[in-house]
């Protein structure tokens, strides 16, 4: 029973990742139509910044984290501005393979300058917490906290703030948010720099348990993409319910099913899923 | 009627450069990297007939490159059956195992076809890499046995394994333009260009999608089963991510929905990385950046920005002539270059 509340534990703070890179995905996507293939690139950024700026600058893994975020979020908007922005009107095949283009380059560019190498990332939170008989790092603790509090956070910017009402508004109805005079680059550009804050954040908290090396954003962002389409692309409930279920399924399957086919596990998931229903399992209209 | 005896002209121009090509450059190292590019031309047809023709960008394409490869050299390594009877078997397994993923990939729609494929890909490369006592694993699948002979003629030598890929190029070359000259090729394009309106006109559009899928993924097995016998060593890395967009890359470059873009796009890239040898690892630096512009400023690539160009030089010209006979026969011929567009 202990085995498995422990790996229950694991599962949530696997999911918890998952989500903060699920939503910036379901977000561009619900508002721009955009299936941002290079969101994976972002949160290899995220892991980048946080780490050089944690060995080369040395500062707290707090300081580093906040200045990541703002260092991704303004890649994320420049990267709207000079690319996805001139293809709005373009055939929706375009916007995939521009993104898969600076998503190649961003690879690139972390090969030439800092190697293939996979670095650890140090923590101050590394010390364990014995609950009963399960034990817990602390910074799996602060893993789950900080998304719960960056999704509530979140909520609240969208339901209660005026800017976060234009987004929602431009999600619904395009054309109507046009008509009520809502300036859509600055939603543009908004929902962007969110979505490459959300990648920063879950990058400089998922690496001090996983590694940072230039390919770590290719399993993260197919499983984003896997949980935004269990929940229905554009939908933020569902990404959150579709993270929390991958991240569980995929820690109980590598415990009772096989810890090499662990990723395979939710790959298959996803397949049975779109076989079943292929616009995802809430999503709502056609998108 | 002169513009089409250009391009027979053109066309025989390259295939006769082809044939002698290994007779102009005597070296062993450029006969290979020409051999390898010419496989690879292969499968991106097949990739340009559902993404530039139907509008379906399939990102498992390096997937069923890899499915075709392997089941080629596990045929001939594990079951011992003999070459071409492998040859044959490996691209029809293939073939059949796209159609059911293809019935059920392409009930998702634009974006999500994509995701889905990219996933399905990466499904393969898991699968590919954890079953190792299928597919050798990480280690690989070596010990690929050479093409058996046929009739008098042998393939041990890398020139004739040049000619024998070569006479597949061209098979899969005029295939592919037969089909998209053809009435099928006409209903893809239509379906690519607003699929609700093919379906109005009577378009039965998923039996259509279908058969363009099939026939893409008979392309990239014919080209992975030629893989697997000319490199003779498989890696799981072929199904991986970075192949599928080198793929995708070779397409866009040379012109996506174009005949002639998958050639010109994979040779130039191929040779352009060798000559960026010591690049290899960073040339996406230069490449990714690329990519993105060309898809901004050219959708239609390398191929698709010459007709532009040549289509406004032409147009200007007939303005400055100011002759309307002129300009009603080039009117024509830019509705013809238009159609072959797409």
């Amino acid at each position: 029973m202990e085995h498995f509340i422990q790996q229950l534990v694991n599962g949530i703070t696997l999911g918890s990742v998952y989500i903060l890179m699920g939503i910036g995905l379901t977000l561009v996507f619900g508002i721009l139509h955009i299936p941002n293939f290079a969101h994976g690139a972002l949160y290899m950024l995220g892991g980048y910044v946080t780490l050089m700026m944690m060995t080369s600058v040395g500062v707290h893994y707090l300081i580093a984290l906040v200045v990541s975020i703002f260092v991704v979020g303004f890649i994320a908007v420049l990267m709207e501005r000079a690319v996805f922005h001139p293809l709005r009107k373009a055939p929706p095949i375009h916007d995939k393979i521009a993104a898969i283009g600076m998503m190649l380059f961003f690879e690139a560019f972390v090969l030439l300058v800092w190697g293939t190498e996979y670095q650890r990332m140090p923590t101050p939170y590394g010390n364990s917490i014995k609950i009963d008989a399960i034990t817990i790092t602390a910074q799996r603790i602060l893993i789950i906290a900080v998304s719960i509090i960056v999704v509530a956070l979140l909520y609240w910017f969208l339901k209660k703030t005026m800017i976060g009402a234009s987004i929602i508004a431009m999600a619904q109805n395009r054309e109507g948010a046009y008509l009520v005079g809502i300036n859509a680059n600055m939603v543009a550009m908004m929902t962007f720099f969110i979505s490459g804050a959300l990648a920063a954040i879950a990058a400089g908290l998922a690496s001090p348990i996983n590694l940072v090396f230039p390919a770590m954003g290719h399993l993260v962002i197919m499983k984003a993409f896997i949980i935004v389409i269990i929940g229905g692309m554009g939908s933020i409930p569902g990404a959150i319910f579709g993270g929390f279920l991958l991240g569980i399924t995929e820690s109980l399957g590598a415990t009772y099913i096989s810890s090499d086919y662990k990723d395979l596990i939710a790959f298959f998931l996803l397949v049975v899923i779109m076989t079943w229903k292929p616009t995802g399992l809430f999503a709502k209209g056609a998108h | 009627m002169n513009k089409i005896m250009d391009k027979r002209i053109g066309i025989a121009v390259l295939v006769i450069l082809s044939i002698i090509f290994p007779l102009l450059f005597d070296n062993k190292y450029i006969i290979h990297v020409m051999s390898l590019a010419f496989i690879y031309i292969i499968a991106i047809y097949g990739m340009n007939l559902l993404a530039g023709f139907t509008g379906y960008l399939s990102l498992a394409h390096a997937g069923f490159f890899a499915i075709g490869a392997y089941s080629l050299g596990v045929f001939t390594t594990k079951y011992e059956m003999t070459f071409w009877v492998s040859f044959v078997a490996a691209i029809v397994f293939t073939t059949v195992v796209g159609a059911i993923i293809g019935l059920i990939a392409l009930r998702t729609k634009e974006h999500f076809f994509a995701i889905y494929t990219l996933i399905v890909g990466y499904l393969i490369y898991l699968l590919i890499d954890k079953w190792d006592v299928m597919t050798g694993g990480v280690r690989g699948l070596i010990g690929i046995p050479v093409p058996t002979a046929i009739g008098p003629i042998e393939f041990k030598s890398g020139l004739s394994m040049y000619y024998l890929i070569l006479f597949f190029l061209l098979l899969s070359t005029l295939l592919i333009t037969r089909i998209v000259h053809s009435l099928t090729g006409r209903t893809f394009i239509a379906i690519r260009n607003s699929e609700e309106l093919a379906q109005t006109i009577g378009i039965n559009t998923m039996t259509n999608k279908l058969v363009s899928f099939i026939i893409s993924i008979f392309f990239a097995a014919l080209a992975g089963a030629l893989y697997a016998s000319f490199v003779r060593f498989l890696g799981p890395d072929i199904a991986n991510l970075p192949m599928v967009f080198d793929f995708l890359m070779y397409l866009i470059v040379g012109g996506l929905g174009t005949l002639s873009g998958p050639i010109v796009g994979t040779l130039l890239i191929v040779w352009l990385s060798q000559f960026l040898q010591g690049l290899q690892e960073y040339r996406m630096l230069l490449f990714g950046p690329i990519l993105t512009l060309i898809v901004i400023f050219y959708p239609a690539g390398i191929v698709g920005a010459y007709r532009t160009i040549k289509m406004k030089l032409k147009h200007k010209k007939d303005l400055d002539n100011n002759n309307p006979v002129d300009k009603k026969v080039s009117n024509t011929n830019h509705e013809q270059s238009q159609i072959k567009e797409g």
